[in-house]
């Protein structure tokens, strides 16, 4: 049995639903991603696993225990809040020893286990400093260390990087996954960049408008996106207008609207006549100013439109024939260039046949 | 520049002009008398008298000798003291769950409760405390079907008018608002994450409570305190009305010293006594809050 299952939960704010009818197990250990636009219900269905809020329908299960009726307090379930939440009136310690003075532990073993704690984090000459005299990524390390300092079941973390700037979030994040394999406490992760969800998450569950859309790996949520919305939402991606013409083995003939008919991987449910999207991620498109004609790829023409000097890679923007437009990632590796082409620069795109992925709409 | 300091002054000089007149030379005034020696017929005697060696300056310590040595005195001070920590504790006591509940009412809501806190400073404060001079009174409707039972079943009525009791009751009645308007300012800035927080890693609502809301409520507490202990411990018109003569304060025997035995040095050194005592409670209180910075 799963650690943590959420039964067909749905939640209503009046005629609003925020959750509708998810359901989602989390093994002991892991690394769960929540991910999704805002109001996408995450945040809620995370306040209903901590249970500062209730399912309006189906229930949470807790290592075999139903928690409907059982208050935050009594579940061995912890939160790292967005603003941290740290008592402004505590020390760094006594912010750290609430959970177990709470729990009537003896004081010694108190300062020992806060002290444990402290050096977890790699906090531990700052014991006596209060939350006000701590910069943002020292408190966010305060309120991780007080939500594991009593080992519970299942941690819940709601974006608690949000607040950090760039560097400083690729930093915590490394951290979290270090301490996160090391306490082996199974946390799930509320957050709504894709980027971050990718980097930490075993398991992610992309949520869109109160349903889980797809739950899957990472690396499979990237590759095998199952509709349009976590396609466009899990990096970035060419969504392209696609028919089907002929399905024929294993391969596909989609007209893409306004472009021409091109060769896609067959897959098994779409016939010719149905309509979707070809998806088709950037670093999938190669782009020169001549390219040699193959069967096993679809061949366009066009002109760059503008292009994003991302320092490792260049994202361009090509125009192809009829008006629509294709981005096509090249990375700054070559020796001795800079930049490849410019705005306005003639130059032709292509990609392998089972590069995209046609998703019935 | 100039002018930025030209417009400051000219903000600032309205109200330091009016504390100077009206605050900072009357008490100058209270201390200067408060040397002297009280007049034949009240006030004050001359400051110089006339011998046939010249002038002479009659300035006197009696008034506080007076003070530190008449144990009446120092009775009726700490009696006034105890009446207003009584006070200020009674008014904690009622004016913090009133204050919580606001704090924590729909925000809607909340504007119309603190409203209803403010209400009776609409009606003069006489009149509001001669109103309990009826409620406590042996006529009234609360008290008087009750002492009827007592009479019998043979047992003594109560009095409850012009008793201290009287004099509590008033003195809480009054200065309610200036504890629960302090207290509110404070709480409902709380950030209610915190006692998610705490319910979160294992605070149950008594814990809650102790361990978060009451610590960081604290300035609020000592704020309200201050508002009410000092103008109760000085306070004249509730014992005048409701005291009778067992419920006298000091602030009673200082207008007397002024408006009837007129012995204004006395009532100087008493007035200045009561300030004194007042600022270092006051002081005690700001020193105790800062210790606990956050």
């Amino acid at each position: 049995m799963a650690l943590l299952e959420v039964r067909n939960v749905t939640r209503r704010f009046g005629d609003f639903v925020a959750v509708d009818d998810v359901s989602l197990s989390i093994e002991a250990g892991e690394f769960f991603c929540l991910l999704g636009p805002s109001g996408c219900g995450k945040t809620t269905l995370l306040r209903m696993i901590a249970g500062f809020d209730a399912p309006d329908g189906g229930s949470i299960w807790i290592d075999g225990r139903d928690m409907t009726g059982v208050p935050p307090e009594q579940r061995d379930v912890h939160t790292v809040f967005q603003s941290y939440a740290l008592f402004p009136h505590m020390t760094v310690e006594q912010n750290i020893g609430f959970p177990l003075r709470m729990e009537k532990v003896p004081p010694a073993d108190i300062s020992k286990r806060v002290e444990e704690a402290l050096d977890d984090v790699s906090l531990s000459g700052m014991a006596k400093r209060y939350p006000s005299e701590l910069s943002g990524g020292q408190r966010q390390r305060v309120a991780v260390a007080r939500a594991l300092v009593d080992r519970p079941k299942i941690l819940l973390l709601d974006e608690p990087l949000a607040a950090l700037d760039a560097k400083l979030k690729e930093k915590m994040q490394l951290e979290l996954i270090t301490l996160q394999r090391e306490v082996g406490i199974a946390f799930v992760y509320v957050t709504h960049d894709q980027q971050e969800a990718l980097a930490l998450a075993h398991r992610i569950a992309v949520m869109n408008k109160a349903r889980v859309e797809q739950l899957d790996e990472p690396s499979r949520l990237y590759s095998f996106p199952r509709n349009r919305f976590v396609a466009d939402f899990i990096g970035t991606c060419n969504i392209l207008d696609a028919q089907v013409l002929e399905y024929d083995a294993g391969r596909m003939r989609l007209r893409l609207e306004g472009l021409g008919e091109v060769t896609a991987l067959g897959l098994e449910g779409p016939k010719p006549g149905d309509r979707g999207i070809l998806a088709l991620r950037p670093e999938q498109v190669a782009i020169g100013r001549q390219l040699a004609l193959h069967p096993e790829e679809n061949h366009f023409a066009g002109r760059v439109f503008d292009f994003l000097y991302l320092g490792d890679v260049t994202v361009y923007v090509v125009e192809l024939g009829n008006g629509s437009r294709i981005e096509a990632m090249l990375p700054n590796s070559a020796p001795g260039k800079v930049k490849f082409f410019e705005a306005g620069d003639a130059v032709e795109v292509s990609w392998r046949y089972d590069a995209g992925r046609f998703l019935r709409e | 520049m100039t002018r930025l300091r030209l417009g400051r002054w000219a903000v600032s000089a309205p109200p330091l002009l009016y504390l100077v007149v009206f605050f900072a030379i009357p008490t100058l005034i209270m201390v200067g008398a408060s040397f002297r020696s009280p007049g034949e017929f009240g006030g004050l005697a001359p400051l110089f008298t006339r011998d046939e060696t010249g002038w002479h300056p009659e300035l006197t310590l009696e008034s506080y000798a007076r003070v530190f040595t008449d144990a009446l005195y120092l009775e009726l001070f700490l009696k006034s003291l105890w009446y207003a920590l009584l006070t200020t504790l009674l008014c904690l006591l009622l004016g913090y769950p009133l204050a919580l509940l606001i704090a924590r009412s729909p925000r809607g809501h909340r504007d119309v409760l603190v409203l209803l806190v403010i209400l009776p400073f609409w009606s003069n404060f006489l009149i509001r405390v001669y109103a309990w001079m009826i409620i406590l009174g042996p006529e009234s409707v609360f008290l008087s079907p009750f002492n009827r039972l007592l009479v019998l079943a043979g047992l003594e009525p109560i009095t409850l008018l012009f008793t201290p009791f009287a004099v509590i009751v008033g003195m809480v009645y009054v200065h309610l608002p200036f504890m629960v308007l302090p207290l509110y300012a404070n709480l409902e800035k709380h950030d209610p994450a915190l006692l998610d927080a705490a319910q979160d890693l294992g605070a149950n609502a008594t814990q809650r409570f102790w361990r978060v809301t009451f610590p960081l409520s604290l300035p609020g507490v000592f704020a309200g305190s201050a508002l009410v202990l000092i103008p109760a411990f000085g306070m004249f018109a509730i014992p005048d009305i409701l005291g009778g003569t067992s419920g006298i304060m000091i602030g009673n025997v200082i207008k007397q010293q002024f408006l009837d035995t007129r012995d204004w040095p006395f009532g100087s050194v008493l007035s200045i006594t009561l300030t004194v005592i007042a600022i270092a409670l006051a002081g005690l209180a700001a020193a105790y809050a800062r210790r606990s910075r956050f």
